[in-house]
This record gives C-alpha cells, structure tokens and sequence, in this order.
C-alpha cells in the first residue's frame, strides 16, 4: 500500500474512528483507541500505512507540537511563578531521582556510560501528550493530582530544551554525524559542538523575544481586519514557523512552540489562539498517537523479547516508585499519589526526539535506539491500560476521594459572570460589580479596549463572542450568569440562541436596544431584558448581585449612590475636558481615557464602603473597644 | 394546625449577627412562610393586594424586627400604613383579620436594665410597642406579648442559638394552637413555661 495520500487518510480517519468509539464504549480513555487503531492499521499488523523501519512519526509530530503550543498559552508568567515551588520541587525531585536511578541501572546492565545518561534523560522523561488528555478527559485538572502531574511535565518539558543542548557535548566526534543523520538540513551541524549548545539555547532566546515584539503586534493588525479566517491563519503561521525555525537549528519543534505558547499567553490573543487551534489539536493529537501505536515494532520485540520486556518492566516499575515517593515528599493523599504515580509512568513522546538526536550525534547505535523506541511506544501504550487498573481496582479499596465541592469564602467567587461588550452600556455594569468586588469576565471583540482592560487588571478577552468555543474558553460552562451587553440585537440574539440550546442552566441578562429588540428577546423566552439607559444597566448589575446573594435593599441603595456620584463625576469630567469633534479614532481614544479615569476613581473612593447604616457590627466593635 | 406569616423587616439583614441565627432556625419550618419585606420591596413600594391574600391566607402574624429608635424599621412601618386599609382591617366593614393573632418578635441592642424605669430608656419594651398593641386590637386582631431578645450588641452567640431553639419551640406551639388565651398577664412570651420546661 504505497502512499497515496487520500487513501492514508481515510485509513487513518477509519481506525479512530472505529477504535474510538469502541474504545469510549467500553469507558476507556480515547488514547488508549487511537493506539490501538495505530498498532491495527501499522506496518506490522494489517499493513496500511506506513513501511517497517519509516518514520510515521513525522508528520504526526505536529498534535503534540500544537498541544505544547496550548499548554505554553495556558502558562501565563505569573501563575508559573506562583507554582514554582511545585514545578521545581516535584518536578526536580522526578527527573534527578529517576535520572540518577535508572543511569546506574544501564551502567549496571554494561551500557556506555553516554549511552546509560541518554537513556537515563530518555527515561526521566513522561507523556505530556498521554498524561494531559487523559487528566483533561476525566475533568481532574484541578485535583491535586492534576497540579502535581501538570508541575512535573512541565518541569520535564522545559527541562528537556537542556537535555537537547547537552547532547552535542556527549556525542563521538570521531565518526562523521552526517551518515546516522536522518533529520533535515540542519544549519549548525557543522558547527563546533560548544557552539551547538550555544546556539541552541540562543534559538531560544530569539522565540522568547520575537514572540513580544513581532508576533504580538502582526496579530493586533490582523485582528484589526476582522475577518476571522486571517487569525487561523495567524495562530497556524505561529505554530509551524517556530516549528520550522527550530527543525531549522536541530531542535525540537514541540519545545520551540511551547516556547511561542508562553511567550503569547500574556496577550490578549490567548483565548482566541486557543479556540481556534483546539480542534486541529486534538485530531492531530490523536494522529499522534496512532503513529506511536503504527511504530510499535514487533520485529525488534521479536528478535530480543528479554530486553524489550525487561526494559520495559524495569522502567515503569522505577518511574512509578520515583514518582509515588514524590508525592510522598509533597504530602499528597494515598489516592492521588497512585493516580500520579501510573499516569507518568510511561516514557514521553520528548524520548522520540531525545533518542533520534542522540542517534544522529553517534551517541547510539542502530539496535539500541529501535530497542528503547519500541520500549517509549509500549510504556505509552501500557499507561492506559494500568490507569484502568489503578481506577477500577485499586483505587476503590484505598479511595479517599478528594471531596470536588470546597466551601466558598464569599459568595461573589462562587459564581462565574460573564460580561460580553464592554461599551458605554457594558462598562457601567462592570464598573458596578467591581465596586461589589465581584470580577466579571468581560468579552469584547475591540481589541485596543480589550488592552485598556487588561492593564486595569480584568479578566478580559478578545473575541467574537457569537463563537461558542470562544465562550467555553472565557469559562461559560461553569458560568451562572451572562449579560449580553452588546448594542447590536442581531448579536444578542445569535448568541442567546447558541447559550440557550447549549448551556439551559446560564443564567441570560440582555441589554435591548429598543422596544422591538425586547419583543424578540421576549419571543426567545428571554426573561431578563434591560432597555438601554444608565439606570438600566445599573439595574441589570445589581440583578446579577442580587443572583449572588447580595441583598436587594443594600443593592437599591447602592444603585441609587452610584448615579448620584457618576453624575457628579460626569459633571466634574465635562469642566476638565473638551471632547473635541475629531475624528473617530480619537474620540475613541478619550472614551477609554473616560473609562479608565472612572474605574480609578472608583477603585479609590470605594464607594460601597460609605454604607455603614443600621450595621449592628460596627455598633459591637465600637462597645467592644470601649468596653462598656 | 395554624399558618404563620412571618413578616421580617431588617435594612441590613446582611450584617446582623441576631436576626440571622433567629431566622435561620425557622424561616424554613413547615407552617411557616418566611416573608422577608426589605428583600421583596427594596423600593418601599409594596403590592398591596399581595399583602392582603397573604395576610389572609395566615391565622397568626409575626412582626419579625429589629427595635429601631424604640420602633420598627421604616418599610414595616411603611407596610403597616399600606396594607391595614380601612374598610379592610379596620372600620365598619374592615374585619379581613377579626380574630388573628398579632405578635412582635424583636431584637435590642440593650439589655433590659437599659428599658426600666430606672435604665437609660426609662420605659419597659412593652410600653414603647404600645402603638403595635393598638394597631392589633383595631383590627380586632389577639395581641399577644413579645418574644424579645435584648443585649444583642453584647451577648454571645451561644446564648443566641438559646434564644433560636425558644424561638423554635414557640413556633411549634403556636401552629398547635397551644400558646394559651391567658397569657396576656406576662411581659414577654419567653417567659411562658411550655418554652422553659
């Protein structure tokens, strides 16, 4: 079967399919389908797709290289920094036990001492691709488990960009690396080694800085644009050029992306990026896999079966006690050391990269690097299947199942607002709820606001918000309330719709324009419509506080000192200022200028705090501190 | 078996210590509806018609406030000029809540040394809510004395959830219709024995 394009794809589409579904049937996580579907359809079984001995892994790199994109998006800096205890701890505690453990095994078993260190980086290494997907299918991302594994890969795949440029200094320089050399050009390979290492890490360097002062602007004039099709093209654009600058230096265009994803979680493109490639994730992530199943070679598991399977036994055994001790030193609960330990047992996907360059560098000959690659595909295909075990048998007779319901400290974060516009109509309702010390979640599909926005530290993203993927990654599943604030009805309608038929339990505020828009959002059995004023929309705020738990006579007054004072600002404001009849541009310029003039000085008079009126608690602090 | 109404008035329900241990323990008791006026009228502009099925639907009415400047707060008040129509509560034809029963449930912040003849109030709780006595027999209405819980600005909260278990109790008396006809000689309804037996 020789390589027609459109029949590999349809054999590739099939086996998921098929595979997949069987595999979710049986209430199995859809990884462990896709292997199998790669093992069925791969050159050793039916023979489909792919010549022994091909890489197929190739192309199917890019599911992972997309994941790594996202998960670089998620990190933004200061939740990597906040988390820096258990990235470093665990994470180090992982790699340099597993590391210095599983080196002095192959040293043992008479391998060269480059050969047991390669291994040994090999080994130290997990699945992000498997682990991550199977902690997101089972909605475990924020147990503790789910930190903890999330600390670890990350720690791993950062540590990794290390590991590649260390390789360099191990390998033979005796022997020409060009004859093992299966990877494409690669510009510094005639380069002394030290200056390989040098480059690598300066390659990265470039990513980080590109990515601030490049990428970040070409994507405010794309967005400029508004057409939707520009920013797919952007986010795909960013992903493959850093992949190919990185193939470029000899790196591995995973880590480069993960690099781009950091650098960009910053900017307010982040949810739209995300949205956007999530769906080529996780299709190509599932490729992915197929290919780590297809690549499973049996005729090397044939020809030495011990050392496969020994390999094999003893990696896992080791990675899991490693990593259950751990977890010990964190103080994890019995249940979710045993998640952690099987579901990172295995050996990632970075291993592929990491051994293939150590195999170009003549640092590994042919039949040690097919053997630890069929070692890498079997852990990754065995995960599944002991994660199977730990859940279905082991965990009921240790469970102590994390509770998932915590107490809430105060009733504004235990329900989620989402905000969608954040114009004249938009901005009043969020200025209200902040004064309640309840942030809501704004969408707004003007990008320089959006910017305003975020520098007076909202929560905000950019987008349209007609898009339900756009709406899922702001967090409307978990969402109580959405105000549609839009002026636009048309909008509003298409977005009720969509949150109606969806998400029936997301409670819908919306803002009508006029009488005839409140007709139709009426006929939609929209309950909760605000014709526009600023009255209105301070009505509509404190409705949604009232939904909180606020209660609604404090709320009336509130509303009614709220306008008292914004009309005093806006009388001091229109003394200070001309607002000029120029051009649109500027005068959407000082609107902001308004806007953020007006959020300061709510943030400064905290107005709310005035209201100390029949407040039995002040009356006791003050007895108690005169002690009468 | 009787209906109770609870009509409960507090401006800053939020921030009182008393009044939510209070309500806590009976606004969800069987018998009972929980009628919270400053979260149902926030404006001040209550629906008088509803007021009345409400009060209809009732056999026993509880004035559930904090004793504001030796009263009720102002929406109770508010409620009470409102609703108590002539020609409805009272007057020739006004006999809507002839023979219900009319009962003030307060909380002060002073103790009732501070409402005596000799205390900072000078006058005991029952005089000041003389208005409310009144109001009640205007309407033909059975007032009985208050269940009071006072030093609210000192006591603790485990003598508070004393008084909520009296407050419960009281409750279930009256939906059995067992709070005797005599008590009108006692000053306060915590004192009858069915509550400190």
């Amino acid at each position: 079967m020789t390589g027609n394009i459109l029949f590999e794809a349809i054999v590739f589409l099939l086996g998921a399919i098929i595979c997949v579904s069987i595999a979710k049937r049986l209430g199995l996580s859809s990884v462990l389908g896709y292997l199998l579907a790669g093992v069925l359809i791969g050159p050793y079984v039916l023979g489909f797709i792919g010549n022994e001995g091909e890489d197929i892994l190739h192309f199917a790199e890019f599911g992972v290289v997309m994941m790594l994109f996202l998960i670089g998006l998620e990190i933004e800096p200061k939740n990597f920094w906040k988390m820096r205890k258990t990235i470093v701890g665990m994470g180090g505690i992982q790699v340099a036990g597993t590391m210095l453990i599983s080196y002095f095994l192959f040293l043992f078993f008479g391998f060269d001492w480059k050969v047991a260190l390669t291994f040994s980086m090999a080994v130290a290494l997990s699945s992000t691709a498997i682990a991550l997907q199977t902690i997101k299918e089972k909605g475990l991302l924020n147990t503790t488990f789910g930190t903890s594994s999330f600390s670890i890969l990350l720690f791993q795949d950062i540590i990794v960009i290390f590991m590649l440029g260390a390789l360099p200094l191990l390998a033979n320089t005796d022997i020409t690396p060009l004859e093992n050399s299966e990877e494409h050009t690669n510009l510094l390979q005639n380069l002394p080694l030290g200056l390989q290492t040098l480059a690598i890490l300066v390659s990265v360097a470039t990513i980080v800085v590109a990515g601030r002062f490049l990428i970040v602007p070409l994507l405010r004039k794309v967005a400029k644009t508004g057409v939707r099709e520009l920013l797919i093209a952007a986010a795909l654009l960013i992903v493959f050029g850093i992949s190919f600058l990185m193939e470029l230096v000899g790196l591995s265009p995973a880590l480069g992306a993960f690099l781009g994803g950091v650098v960009l979680s910053n900017s307010e493109f982040k949810h739209e990026l995300e949205s956007t490639l999530e769906p080529f994730k996780n299709l190509l992530l599932g490729l992915f896999f197929m290919a780590v199943g297809a690549s499973i070679n049996f005729i090397v598991i044939a020809k030495s079966p011990l050392t496969v399977g020994g390999i094999l036994v003893a990696v896992i055994v080791l990675k899991a006690l490693v990593l259950f001790v751990t977890g010990s030193f964190f103080k994890l609960k019995l249940n979710q050391k045993l998640l952690l330990t099987f579901s990172l047992s295995q050996i990632g996907e970075f291993a592929f990269v990491l051994l293939s360059f150590a195999f170009s560098l003549n640092i590994l000959e042919q039949e040690q690097l097919d053997i630890m690659l069929v070692v890498t595909a079997l852990t990754m295909t065995i995960t599944p299947i002991i994660g199977i075990i730990n859940e279905r048998v082991l965990l009921p007779r240790l469970g102590t199942r994390e509770s998932i319901k915590r107490p809430m400290d105060h009733i504004a974060k235990s329900q989620k607002v989402i905000l969608v516009g954040f114009g004249h109509f938009g901005s009043t309702i969020g200025r209200f709820l902040r004064t309640h010390g309840v942030e809501a979640t704004i969408l707004d599909h003007d990008s320089n606001r959006v910017d305003f926005l975020r520098k007076m530290g909202f929560e905000v993203y950019y987008g349209d918000a007609t898009r339900t993927d756009l709406l899922e990654s702001a967090g409307i599943a978990e969402a109580n309330i959405l105000i549609c604030a839009m002026d636009n009805p048309e909008v509003i309608k298409q977005l009720a719709k969509a949150v109606k038929s969806k998400y029936p339990k997301v409670k819908l505020m919306v803002r009508a324009r006029d009488r005839y828009a409140a007709y139709e959002f009426l006929n939609m059995e929209i309950d909760h419509i605000y014709r526009e004023s600023l009255e209105t929309s301070l009505k509509l705020a404190s409705e949604v506080l009232s939904q909180m738990g606020f209660r609604k006579y404090t709320l009336q007054r509130q509303v009614q000192n709220f306008i008292r004072y914004d009309e005093d600002s806006l009388k001091r404001l229109a003394k200070e200022k001309k607002i000029g009849d120029e051009n649109y541009i500027f005068k959407a310029r000082k609107e902001l200028e308004q806007q953020e003039k007006l959020l300061e000085q709510d943030f400064k008079r905290g107005i709310v705090e005035f209201d100390t009126h029949w407040d039995g608690e002040q009356i006791r602090a003050a007895l108690e501190d005169k002690n009468i | 078996m009787k209906n109770i109404l609870v009509l409960f008035s507090h401006p800053k329900f939020e921030k009182s210590r008393a009044n939510s241990i209070l309500a806590d323990k009976i606004k969800d008791k069987v018998g009972v509806t929980f009628h919270d006026l400053y979260e149902r009228y926030p404006d001040f502009n209550v629906d008088v018609d509803a007021e009345k099925e409400l009060m209809e639907a009732h056999d026993i009415i509880i004035f559930h406030h904090p004793f504001y400047w030796y009263s009720c707060p102002p929406l109770m008040k508010q409620w009470i000029d409102m609703v108590l129509e002539f020609g409805w509560a009272y007057g020739p034809a006004g006999n809507a809540l002839l023979d219900k029963k009319w009962l003030n449930v307060i909380t002060t912040g002073g103790s009732k040394a501070m409402y005596c003849e000799n205390g900072t109030n000078c006058y005991a709780i029952n005089d000041f809510l003389r208005p409310f006595q009144q109001t009640a027999n205007l309407c033909g209405m059975r007032y009985l004395p208050p269940f009071a819980v006072m030093n609210t600005h000192k006591i603790e909260d485990k003598k508070l959830h004393a008084y909520a278990e009296q407050y419960d109790k009281l409750i279930d008396l009256l939906v059995e219709d067992a709070v005797v006809a005599e008590v009108g000689n006692i000053s306060f309804l915590n004192d009858i024995p069915q509550l400190n037996a």
